[in-house]
Parts: structure tokens; C-alpha cells; sequence
């Protein structure tokens, strides 16, 4: 686009070859041929609007913060307004809009799951040391506390959980992630979708082969798209990102649309607090989904894919491109997927620190290259999706499903678990238990089940209180014990598994003061695009962190309702509408009764 | 334009000079169109651009005729249309053979690649526009330019249907409305001869007076009538030619030398300060009641909202005060409305529009030859008729020359103008207002020009042509070709570019050749030492 004004800052080296390498696929926006013929315009603009946000990656890393000169130089290979992509750049937590005081910046998560197990002292201490440390929301590593991130300039980036002063040191002169591996159930016969995690090599493609991989690939493309979807419906496969949509429903819809390009955008960016179980699979089965993804992608007609992991999982990244890079050194990605004649690759994308990028149609405007705000539905994805094209959009757990119902087929799959709530589900067991960690455990279980085999809570029998289906979930307390954990069960008792977080919290936990974490977290991640949401989670904060001061919870009830009602009824997304929820279950619950 | 397949802007920079109609360019772009901007200068519009292709001035007939043989050697063109709709092609096929890509570029200056590619888009587009102005019509050869882009249009069948035509990009929003109205030294209201003596004997039993059989002057006809003293008084109404002629101190001096100078208009131009009187107007805009015809013939009501300030009148007012003084005693005051019914009497194309129809459906394009007749939204569609409706379209065989004002070792440069975002022609509308984009006055020279001449951004220089010399500031534009120099001519105060501009002339239309002077740059030190 032309008519761009920009500023008169320079790029750095570092910056210049950055992103030129982010572009070089493509080319610049504008060709210059000699002094009589330049090749621009829309069309190309457009066609390359989605590098916007690796270009900022790359600038990001090479000068560790989105420098004038920098962003400038990404705007002009890219023809981006600068304001524009400012305004793309601040949506980020993972952006830096100011020099860096440090080559490495160490986020400490001070979320739910972090906060009662030392995050803000390690800040304090980190800080002490020399460190330019910041508090973070959820980094997803929540099953070993306190969580690390660091993020270094012209470096990769490094997991460090459980962090510690130590830890940090050595990870960092170490350039590499440290982190303790819990998988409470590693290498049991029971297991579908993480009987590789932990037994696995997650970068031999020969292994995961040697381990029954790809031979789900193989059924799904001797049945065929149809029969592949007739397969995922029979076995009433539902999403298990938190909507528990039909996914067999969803990939007929997309594979109706006929003659438009398709896509196939697999959901990695699971950044509810209290949640981890993506991350375990992808860094611990990385191959399985590539696997799903070229199965749910040549189902569905789409030739592209794309896989969003968010910004704070390094490793799972890194993971996940060396696996799509092996598959398509072997032909399992790429023009002719396994010599069966079909394209389909698929593209990494990094998300940037943004909860919001969960949200499907905001995930569709963080990889085109926009702010992450999500968009009005209808139209939905499987018409209008990605690049307003048709789109299947699943999250990990869901597509690694895929794998056992195509080796099974649908009815074997539906034996497990109950009629309405078919198969076995991925729990995040953190808190106050004896072993966290991720857990497969069929539908049906009850929660005291699931605790139980977590080896209970830690110094009491019952927990105080349970965080369930995470921070857009709903706290429960022991009365609730013996809920069968199904779809169906859940909704009827007014809670909802959301993305299979069970967060155990003991009378020790200061639970005004997490609840408020809830609400400073959506207060946080609010995109600010409809006021219910922009100021209703503002509010909402407020009144718990007057509740925290010593207000009384009766002068407070109303207001609470209203804001409740408000953001639930007139919000455009998910995260308004549920913004309420744990808070007012706390608050039902009695939980808040503490504070006078 | 927002549902076209392909658009061919040549000679035009609707981006800075035609602001608004630059925004349904834009709409294309965003449903997919696809821009070819041609233009000696990569300008703003060029930068929407999918591809810029920048001739040398002047070459434009040789452009059209390369590419109009590349459809025909490619095998892309419209047969059918060719066949039923228009006269000419083998003719016209012959006559530009000699133009292949490889001649066409050693004339244009452009890589035969992109005259192919373009070529090739244009043809096989389902729909495709061709935009142009005063890039096509300022030169001397400015009505052949127009025919040899028609020539593209009637190969393809690129025209008279929905998304597909010729638009040539008006400078205000009455230029068409002031030729429909018979403002033309040829034609009566709705383009009918002079020269045709029944149609002015039509118009003579309604006016009740005589018509002069004979075509009057033209713009440029006149100041040559000034210069053998056979125009001595003359009545200018919205007109700033002391600022706006090519050559203009030529045009000055023969202003100056009137015996009567009459100016009305709605501000106090350079020429109104030349007039002996001056008749302060009402706005046409807000102003005054009446009616306006834009680019695509669409004839609209305008509304008095606001009474004009001072002694400001309404024009009708003025001109039937002038005719009483005259000697017409039954003129009397008529309104816009009973002008407006008196013309439908006398031009067909405007006769099915009503002053109540004009009212009620907001605009109507003519021709619109009886009530109920829904008005024409192509103009060309009668090609598309079958049979054809009237007579079919011919293809023109012009030939290419070279602009007049030559490129010589004392005139190296070639300057050629334009117009910026902000302001207006000759500012007479814009310069009472500031503005944050406003560049002012300056002289575009290439890098390697300005490198060669020993001249800096900023410094002052002496530019001169065959016909003046004036002082004026340098400006590098990185992306200009060498040898190519650009200015505005926005501020005549700071810079009377036309002093320098060529009036030499298209006769067909009496456009001068704005677009293409033969200058040098001095340093000003120089000049002195000399």
C-alpha cells in the first residue's frame, strides 16, 4: 500500500537480514525493475499481510524489542501502514515497545497455578540477582511451578520450570530449557493419546514409526475423505478445546465448500491458566500431530495447514518443526502426501503472548497478520474462516483423537467412555496433589477418581476448593466430588470441563487473592474490541481486589451480578462471556466468605 | 469500477488529482481488480499499482498501438465484437503492424515484457477499464492519444457494458454539464452543430433571436484573435487564465491589451485583478440552484442552502441584468427550473428528464430522450444492441509524433505537470486555506539529473524554456527517470510554472501541451558568472 509514511529510523543489520529472511519465500511487497517498471500493488500486499507477524518475531529477536527502525523496515518489505503494524505489535505481550534494560528478559508466571508456589518471591529474588524479570500471565507449565520463561535477543527462547536463581543461571549459559518431566502415567497399556509421550524419540520420525506412527495416515487415505469424516462422526468425536462441537460436523461443513481453496488450522495456542496437556503432547509426541493434521487436512480438500502453538511454549516449537520438516524431507508433507496424489503442507506459526489467539477467529487475525481481536460470528469458520476462506480449526487434543478412530475405527472408539461423551480426555492436574502432571483418563470418571490417581491432595483428604475447566471455568468444592467428569454430567451440574484443567486448591491458599488473579488476568487479555468485555473485566477487578482491602462481599453481590450479566449477555467472544464464571462460582461457593 | 477485472489508468494520477473517484479504484483493488498505471512518473496512484509503467511523454499513441498489435498477434481479440460493431479493422490492423514489442519499446522506453504482459491482462480480462486525463489530453496530439486508447477498447470489446469502459476523468463535478449545455464554440445544448442549420433554426424560434452561423473560437483561438486585434472585449466567467494559459505571459500581455475586461467569478483570481469590472458570483455549490452533470453523464439538482455573501449574485441573475442592459426586455428573472424545462424542449438527450424526475430519483445520465426512459448508464451499450444501435464504431489509424517543444543540448530537460493531493489548479480554491500535506512549489529532479546539474535538495534554481525563465526551489524524487523533471503549478505566486510551459496545440481540441516542455536547469551562481 502505498500513500505510508514512515519515520526516519534505520534498521540495525541484525534487523534488515531478519526479516528479509521472514520474506524471502515471497519476495518484498514491491519489485523495482529498472527505472521504467515496478511491481506492486494490492494483490501482492495482500498476499503477504501474514508475514507481519514473523517479521516481528524476527525483529523481536534480532533487537530484542520492536525497534522504530525495525518495524519501519518490516512495514516497508511489506507495505504495511507503521501505525497499523504498531498497533499489531503492542496487541502482543511478547513484544518489547521500549529498548530492552537486558539482552534477556525472564518472565516469572504469577498466575493461579504459580502464585502458591513461590512465583512472587522468585521475582523478587531473580530481580535481586540482576535479572530484568517480569510477572507473566499463565505460562502453561503449570504442573511444575514456578514457570520460566526467558526470552533472549538474538537468541531462541528457554523454558526454566520448575525456575529458580540457579536454574535460570545455568539454563541461560547453557542456552537451553530445563524442565522436569512429570508423566504420572508414562508407558501404561491404557493410554490412546499419550502411549508415545515419554516413550517416543520426539525428533526420530523411524521411531515414531517404530511406534505404530503414520499407519493412521495410511487408513485414513486408502477410505478416503468421506468415509474419514463418516469415521469421525460415528465415533462422536467432540472439540475439546471447551465448546465440545461435533468435529465430524465441522469437517463436513468445510469439505462441502466445494471449489474454494481450504484450510486446516490446527488451535496450539492453549494458553487457559491451569492448562498444559497440548504442550505435553507436542513436546513429547510431536510426529502424532503432524499425522492428525495431514489426516484432518486431505479430509476436509484443504491444501494448507496451519499449526499455531503459542509464543511461550519454545520447545514444543521447536519440536514441531523439525517433525513437519522430517515429514516433508520424507514425503509425508508436501505436493503428494504419501504418494497418494494429495498437497498438503503445513505452516508454523508462533503466537506472541495473547490468550485472546485462542479464540478461533482471533487466532484467523493473529496468523493474517492483524490484531488478534476476534470476529463476529456468523459467519462461521467452516465458510469463513481463514483469509475469510473456508476452514477447519481444531485444537491438539482433538486431532490427535483422530489417530485411534482411524487405526479403530469409529464404533471401537465409541465403546469408551460414556454414549454422550465418547473417548478418553486429557486432564492438567496441578495444585495440591501429590503427582502432578497431564492424565488420560476415559469420560466418566469422577473427579474424586481423577484425584486419586494423581495420588490425592497433598495434607488433607478433600481439597478446598477445585478449579475445573480452568479460567474460564467454574471452582467446585468437595459436594461435587463424585461428578462424573462427561459432557453431559458436567453441563447439568452447571460447570463445564472447558480444556481439562483440575487446579486443587488447599485451605492454606489465600483464595481472595487467586480469585482476583482470575479477574486480573481477563482484565488483562480483555482484547478491548466491545466495551462489556473492555470495561466490565475492569470492573470486575476492581471489586475483588476492594474485596481483598477489606470490603464487604454484600456491598459488592450486585454489582458482580450486573457485570456478570452484562459481559455474559453482550460480549462478542468467549472470553467476555465467561469472565465471570469461576468468580461467580467462588462467590456461590462461599469461597470468598473469608474476606469479613 | 468496483467490479472490474482490470484497470488500465494512463495518463491520469486520480490519486492526488481526482481524490474521491480514486476511492472506487480502490474498492476494484480490494475485490480484486487488478491496476496497470501508466505514467512517465511513478505518482502516487502508480504506488497502488500492480505494475507502473513509465513511458517517456509524449509516447502514449505509440504505447496503444504496441499493444493493440500484441492483442492482435496473440490472437486475443474480440471477433465477434470486432466483426458486428465496428468498421475499420483491417485497415487499422495494417497500419500499426509496423509497431512490435521490440519498436514499442525503443520508443516508450518501456521492457517489451511489460507492454506484453499488460497487453495480454487487458485482453483476456472479462472486464476492463481504461481511465485517463490530462496525461492523454494535454499534449498536441491530445484527441489521437484518446483515439488510440478507443482502438483497445473496440479490439476487446472492453466497452458499454457493466465494469468495462472508457472513463475519461472529469477536472470539476459540472465539466461535462458545462459541453451538454452548449459551453463549446461548435455546439448548441446537447452537443448539436452551429454549423447545422436546422438545428439552429430549432433553437432560434425558441430563443427568438439569430444564432451566428459559423463556429465561434476556442480558449486558445481567442488569445491568437487578442494577438490580431480582432477580440478586443471579453467576459470571463469562472476562468483564471492569466494564471492557467500555457506560455502565460504571453497570454498577460494580450489580456492586457483588451479594451474591455469583464471577470465574474466567486473570488478575486489574478485575472480579476487585470478586469476592468469584476461581478462577484454566488458559489454553484450551496449557493445556487441549478443542476451539475459529472463524469458519467448523471445530470443532478443542486440546492441553494445558504444566501451568497456581500454583493455576490446569482449567475442567472447576472447574465439576464447584463442581457436587459443589453437590450433584451424579455428576459425577465427566470429560475433554474424554467431554464431547466426550456432545455428539454431543445436537446433530446436531456428531454425525458423532469425537473420533478430529477427531484425524485436523484440523478439520472442521459441520454434520457423521454419521460419513463430510465436514463443510459452506458453510454456505448448501443454496441452491444442487436443490430447494432446507429452506426458502428470506427477504428482510428493515427500516427504517433513526437511532443513539439524538442529536446535539444540547451533545452535537455523535458518538464512536464500535474497536479498535488492538496491543492487545486491554480489555487484559486485552495490557497486561502492551509494545509499539512501542502508541499509547495518545487522542481522534481531525478537523483542522477540533480547529481549531474551540481544542484541540492533545497537550493534555489534558474529554469528556463524557450519561452520564459523563472527562479524555483529543487526537489529530488528518487523514483523519477532521468531526464524527466515534474512540478505543480499550484502556486503561480511562488513559481509561474506557465511561463515556461508550451502553447503549442492539439487543433482538434485546442488543449495546449502542458505535459511536455523542453527545459534547463542553472545554477543560479552560474547564471551570473555567465
Amino acid at each position: 500500500m502505498p500513500d505510508l509514511r514512515f519515520g526516519d529510523a534505520e534498521p540495525t543489520d541484525e534487523e534488515r537480514i531478519a526479516v528479509d529472511e521472514v520474506v524471502a519465500d515471497l519476495g518484498s511487497v514491491v519489485v523495482v525493475e529498472g527505472e521504467r517498471l515496478v511491481y506492486a500493488g494490492h494483490a501482492r500486499t495482500a498476499e503477504r499481510r501474514h508475514l507481519l507477524l514473523p517479521a516481528l518475531h524476527a525483529v523481536q529477536r534480532a533487537s530484542g524489542w520492536i525497534s522504530p527502525g525495525g518495524l519501519d523496515y518490516a512495514c516497508r518489505q511489506l507495505e504495511v501502514p507503521p501505525a497499523e503494524a504498531y498497533g499489531v505489535a503492542t496487541f502482543y505481550h511478547l513484544f518489547a515497545h521500549e529498548a530492552p534494560e537486558a539482552t534477556d528478559v525472564v518472565h516469572v508466571c504469577d498466575d493461579v497455578a504459580c502464585r502458591p508456589v513461590g512465583a512472587l518471591g522468585l521475582i523478587d529474588e531473580l530481580r535481586a540477582a540482576g535479572h530484568h524479570a517480569k510477572a507473566s500471565p499463565c505460562l502453561g507449565q503449570c504442573e511444575r511451578g514456578p514457570a520460566v520463561l526467558v526470552q533472549r535477543c538474538g537468541d531462541h527462547d528457554i523454558t526454566v520450570a520448575p525456575g529458580s536463581v540457579d536454574e535460570v543461571a545455568v539454563a541461560i549459559s547453557g542456552r537451553t530449557s530445563t524442565a522436569s518431566v512429570s508423566l504420572p502415567q508414562v508407558g501404561s497399556p491404557d493410554l490412546r493419546l499419550l502411549a508415545r509421550v515419554g516413550v517416543v524419540d520426539p525428533g526420530s520420525l523411524d521411531d515414531y514409526r517404530a511406534h505404530g506412527g503414520y499407519r493412521a495416515l495410511e487408513a485414513a487415505l486408502a477410505m478416503g475423505p468421506d468415509r474419514v469424516i463418516e469415521e469421525v462422526t460415528t465415533a462422536g468425536l467432540s472439540g475439546r478445546g471447551g465448546a465440545a462441537f461435533p468435529t465430524g460436523v465441522k469437517w463436513r461443513g468445510v469439505a462441502d465448500q466445494q471449489g474454494r481453496p481450504r484450510h486446516l488450522v490446527c488451535n496450539a495456542d492453549e494458553s487457559e491458566p491451569g492448562t498444559f496437556k497440548d504442550r505435553v503432547v507436542m513436546e513429547g509426541d510431536p510426529f502424532s500431530l503432524v499425522e492428525a493434521m495431514t489426516i484432518a487436512g486431505t479430509a476436509v480438500g484443504a491444501e494448507q495447514g496451519w499449526l499455531y502453538i503459542r509464543g511461550e511454549y519454545p520447545v514444543a516449537a521447536h519440536r514441531l518443526r523439525t517433525a513437519i520438516d522430517r515429514a516433508r524431507v520424507a514425503g509425508l508433507l508436501g505436493d503428494d502426501v504419501a504418494g497418494s496424489g494429495k498437497r498438503f503442507d503445513i505452516d508454523l506459526r508462533i503466537g506472541a503472548g495473547a490468550y485472546i489467539c485462542g479464540e478461533e477467529t482471533a487466532l484467523f487475525n493473529s496468523i493474517e497478520g492483524f490484531r488478534g481481536e476476534p470476529r463476529n460470528k456468523p459467519p462461521f469458520p467452516t465458510t469463513h474462516g481463514l483469509f475469510g476462506e473456508p476452514t477447519a480449526i481444531n485444537n491438539v487434543e482433538t486431532l490427535v483423537n483422530v489417530l485411534p478412530i482411524m487405526l479403530d475405527g469409529g464404533e471401537a472408539y465409541k465403546a469408551i467412555g460414556t454414549e454422550r461423551s465418547p473417548g478418553t480426555r486429557l486432564f492438567c492436574l496441578s495444585g495440591r496433589v501429590a503427582n502432578p502432571g497431564t492424565y488420560e483418563h476415559e469420560f466418566g470418571i469422577t473427579l474424586r477418581g481423577v484425584l486419586e490417581a494423581a495420588g490425592g491432595v497433598v495434607g488433607a483428604d478433600e481439597p478446598h476448593a477445585v478449579l475445573l475447566g480452568g479460567a474460564a471455568g467454574f471452582f467446585v468444592r468437595s459436594e461435587q466430588l463424585d461428578l462424573p467428569l462427561t459432557l453431559e454430567d458436567t453441563r447439568a451440574a452447571g460447570v463445564s470441563l472447558g480444556s481439562g484443567v483440575v487446579m486443587v486448591f488447599g485451605e492454606e491458599d489465600d483464595m481472595v487473592d487467586t480469585v482476583r488473579r482470575v479477574a486480573e488476568f481477563f482484565r488483562d487479555e480483555s482484547c478491548g474490541q466491545c466495551v462489556p468485555c473492555r470495561v466490565g473485566t475492569i470492573r470486575q477487578e476492581e471489586v475483588l481486589a476492594r474485596l481483598r482491602d477489606g470490603a464487604t462481599l454484600d456491598a459488592e453481590r450486585d454489582l458482580l451480578d450486573d457485570l456478570a450479566a452484562v459481559m455474559g449477555d453482550a460480549s462478542i467472544c468467549g472470553l467476555g462471556q465467561t469472565a465471570s464464571g469461576a468468580i461467580r462460582s467462588a462467590l456461590d461457593l462461599g469461597l470468598l466468605e473469608g474476606s469479613r | 469500477m468496483e467490479e472490474t477485472d482490470v484497470i488500465l489508468q494512463w495518463g491520469s494520477n486520480a490519486r492526488a488529482a481526482h481524490p474521491i473517484f480514486f476511492h472506487h479504484v480502490l474498492q476494484g483493488l480490494r475485490n480484486g481488480a487488478r491496476l496497470w498505471v501508466v505514467d512517465p512518473r511513478r505518482s502516487s496512484s502508480a504506488k497502488f499499482a500492480d505494475a507502473w509503467l513509465g513511458l517517456n511523454v509524449g509516447t502514449d499513441i505509440a504505447l496503444a498501438h504496441g499493444v493493440a498489435r500484441e492483442i492482435i498477434a496473440a490472437g486475443l481479440v474480440n471477433r465477434e465484437f470486432v466483426d458486428r460493431a465496428t468498421t475499420g479493422f483491417e485497415e487499422f490492423a495494417a497500419y500499426i503492424d509496423d509497431w512490435t514489442l521490440e519498436h514499442t519499446e525503443e520508443v516508450t522506453g518501456i521492457p517489451a515484457s511489460a507492454i506484453r504482459e499488460m497487453a495480454h491482462a487487458y485482453a483476456t480480462a472479462p472486464t476492463a477499464q481504461i481511465l485517463w486525463t490530462l496525461g492523454i489530453t494535454e499534449h498536441h496530439t491530445g484527441v489521437d492519444n484518446v483515439l488510440s486508447l478507443c482502438n483497445l477498447s473496440l479490439l476487446t470489446g472492453h466497452v458499454g457494458r457493466w465494469g468495462s469502459g472508457l472513463c475519461p476523468l472529469r477536472g470539476q463535478n459540472n465539466v461535462q454539464g458545462g459541453g451538454d449545455m452548449g459551453a463549446l464554440p461548435n455546439k448548441l445544448p446537447g452537443f448539436q452543430d452551429v454549423e447545422d442549420d436546422e438545428a439552429r433554426a430549432r433553437f432560434e424560434a425558441v430563443y427568438g433571436t439569430t444564432i451566428p452561423a459559423q463556429n465561434g473560437w476556442n480558449l486558445t483561438e481567442m488569445f491568437e484573435a487578442m494577438g490580431r486585434d480582432e477580440l478586443k472585449a471579453l467576459w470571463i466567467i469562472g476562468e483564471n487564465p492569466a494564471d492557467s494559459e500555457a506560455d502565460v505571459s504571453h497570454a498577460r500581455a494580450l489580456l492586457g491589451k483588451l479594451d474591455v475586461m469583464v471577470v465574474q467569478d466567486v473570488f478575486m483570481t489574478r485575472t480579476a485583478e487585470m478586469a476592468d469590472v469584476v461581478l462577484p458570483a454566488a458559489l454553484g455549490w450551496a449557493e445556487s440552484d441549478g443542476t451539475v452533470t459529472n463524469s458519467e453523464r448523471r445530470v443532478q439538482r443542486t440546492r441553494a442552502a445558504v444566501p451568497p455573501p456581500g454583493q455576490a449574485r446569482q449567475e442567472i441573475d447576472i447574465i439576464a441584468d447584463l442581457a436587459e442592459r443589453m437590450g433584451a426586455t424579455d428576459w425577465g428573472r427566470p429560475t433554474a427550473e424554467e431554464l431547466w424545462e426550456e432545455l428539454r424542449t431543445l436537446s433530446p438527450m436531456h428531454t425525458g428528464m423532469s425537473w420533478e424526475r430529477l427531484e425524485a430519483e436523484g440523478g439520472i445520465q442521459w441520454p434520457c430522450p423521454e419521460e419513463g426512459h430510465p436514463g443510459s448508464p452506458f453510454l456505448h451499450g448501443r454496441l452491444w444492441e442487436d443490430p447494432v444501435g446507429g452506426r458502428p464504431a470506427p477504428f482510428s489509424c493515427v500516427p504517433w509524433k513526437p511532443p513539439i517543444d524538442e529536446l535539444t543540448d540547451e533545452f535537455p530537460l523535458r518538464l512536464t505537470t500535474g497536479r498535488a493531493l492538496d491543492s487545486y489548479n491554480t489555487g484559486v480554491q485552495t490557497d486561502k486555506y492551509n494545509s499539512p500535506i501542502r508541499s509547495g512549489e518545487a522542481l522534481d529532479l531525478s537523483a542522477a539529473d540533480a547529481a549531474a546539474l551540481g544542484v541540492v535538495a533545497g537550493e534555489r534554481v534558474s529554469v528556463s524554456s524557450r519561452r520564459g525563465t523563472i527562479e524555483m526551489t529543487v526537489a529530488i524524487d528518487a523514483s523519477l527517470q532521468v531526464g524527466l523533471a515534474f512540478t505543480t503549478f499550484h502556486f503561480p505566486e511562488l513559481a509561474d510554472v506557465n511561463q515556461l510551459t508550451c502553447d503549442a496545440y492539439d487543433p482538434k481540441s485546442g488543449t495546449a501541451e502542458f505535459k511536455a516542455a523542453a527545459i534547463r536547469v542553472d545554477k543560479l551562481g552560474s547564471l551570473v558568472d555567465a
